[in-house]
């Protein structure tokens, strides 16, 4: 099912939203992937605030190529989530309610989806240029000196995802696989 | 003896990369578009139809097709006859890539230690494997390689006992594993044979191969037509949101080896399985 959506949204939209459901969402999101994620861990682990709120929020990982002028940014696709897994429970915990990768996540985050009634969308990897259309303005807001790995501020406008495991922790790659499967 | 300026190689390698990354060789663009015909899941066939829009919007509006640009893998061979001038061919090849990341805007995706993990910030150093081979000319090959696909590579070192079907298994193992993570559909370069770093060097070479273009060796190019048969009924599909477009190319490549082993290494590649080649 299509589903049009803005970011960041709430508990209901998030739970109306199901494994499988071809999503469009516009509106803000920001960048975190390993570098960052480790830092922001860090921050909470010494009882330091994020670099920003994140409640009701989601994070794309991903980090761009360069862009070139007069452009917003590079190419922009998801890199692989399950590298995120090991801090992903602590910001579900603190109210993140959506994540954009691609790749498998460990028992551990889905757990903390289903806990917080979150939701991990999967872009499709490998297609940074398209992807980079559906992106309006990029702001380094954290971590400049991290580089392609900072954390930015993101306006999306209809940024195409799909619902890999919902609230309920329906898992569309486990359940597309059996579907498809032939032995 | 022929001589070649470093000026040339840096100028062709600096080129190569830019070119890599924003266009894919004809075999792997024509392989693509008939999967999106071949695909019967709805959601497959969506998400194909995006990765060759994505091919047009990356040659269009120079933007790289993927924002891993890779690090660069840089295969030269070369000639026998001839002699580099004005400075170390090494040098050389990772001045060319200095320039091509930065001039390209191509991200930077190096750490100078793998520990500490500073970004060097121009992409370097390079991997560089060379053959000295035959003649007067010098064989260059960039290849530029994400760490998606990179990261779930496999290398088994199996035993004599093990057999074909070992080796079968050892890379549908490699293949489910990775599953959804290295960007589906892979190509799969295998090495076969050699010794523990013999068979990882034929599997990266064997990815360079066209993917049209199957094994001289029967029982080799037997094996690849089934097992990319196999890995296309496994349902992971394009992005691993299920489908029949798990694989477009099994690439196998074999070495003689020890008799008291059977190394099979797997390295897999995403759909931008990105090469270009040049001669000087």
């Amino acid at each position: 099912m299509d589903r049009y959506i803005t970011a960041p949204y709430d508990d209901q939209t998030a739970k109306e939203l199901h494994s499988g459901d071809y999503v469009y969402i516009t509106g803000t999101i920001y960048t975190a992937r390993d570098a960052a994620h480790k830092r922001m861990y860090e921050a909470l682990e010494q009882g330091r605030e994020l670099p920003f709120d994140i409640s009701q929020n989601v994070i794309y990982y991903m980090g761009p190529s360069p862009a070139r002028q007069g452009r917003p940014i590079g190419s922009a696709g998801p890199t692989t989530a399950s590298r995120m897994d090991k801090y992903a429970p602590s910001l579900l915990d603190l109210g993140l309610k959506g994540m954009i990768g691609k790749g498998k996540r460990s028992d551990d985050v889905k757990k903390a989806i289903i806990r917080n009634g979150a939701v991990y969308f999967a872009a499709v990897g490998g297609a940074g240029a398209l992807l980079s259309k559906s992106i309006i303005s990029s702001e380094v807001i954290a971590y400049d000196d991290l580089g392609t790995e900072a954390i930015r501020k993101l306006q999306v406008k209809n940024f195409p995802v799909i619902v890999v495991i919902d609230s309920n922790g329906n898992n569309l790659y486990e359940t597309a696989m059996e579907r498809y499967k032939k032995d | 003896m022929r001589t070649i300026h470093v000026e040339e190689i840096i100028k062709n390698v600096k080129e190569m990369c830019i070119e890599a990354n924003h266009y894919l060789t004809e075999d792997m663009i024509e392989a693509l578009k008939r999967s999106v015909k071949e695909e019967e899941a709805p959601l497959g066939k969506q998400v194909l139809g995006q990765l060759e829009d994505n091919l047009e919007i990356a040659s269009n509006d120079k933007i790289p097709i993927c924002q891993d640009t890779g690090m660069a893998v840089v295969f030269l061979e070369v000639g026998q006859d001839v002699q580099v001038q004005g400075g170390l061919l090494t040098d050389a090849v990772n001045e060319g890539v200095r320039q091509g990341y930065e001039e390209g805007f191509l991200r930077k995706s190096v750490v100078g230690d793998p520990i500490f993990r500073e970004n060097t910030k121009d992409n370097t150093p390079a991997v560089v494997h060379y053959d000295i081979v035959e003649g007067d000319q010098i064989k260059i090959t960039v290849a530029p390689k994400g760490f998606g696909s990179e990261n779930m590579s496999r290398i088994f070192m199996l035993k004599p006992a093990d057999g074909i079907e070992g080796v079968k298994d050892a890379i549908l193992t490699a293949v489910k594993d990775a599953g959804p993570n290295a960007c589906p559909p892979m190509v799969i370069g295998v090495g076969i044979g050699g010794t523990f770093e013999k068979c990882a060097l034929l599997a990266k070479k064997a990815l360079t191969r066209p993917v049209n273009q199957r094994s001289s060796v029967s029982y080799v190019c037997e094996m690849e037509e089934e097992l990319l048969d196999k890995i296309n009924r496994t349902g992971i599909g394009p992005g691993g949101l299920g489908g029949s477009t798990t694989a477009l190319a099994v690439n196998i490549d074999t070495y003689p080896t020890h008799i008291a082993g059977l190394p099979v290494a797997v390295n897999i590649c995403c759909h931008v399985n990105r090469h270009c080649v040049r001669v000087l």
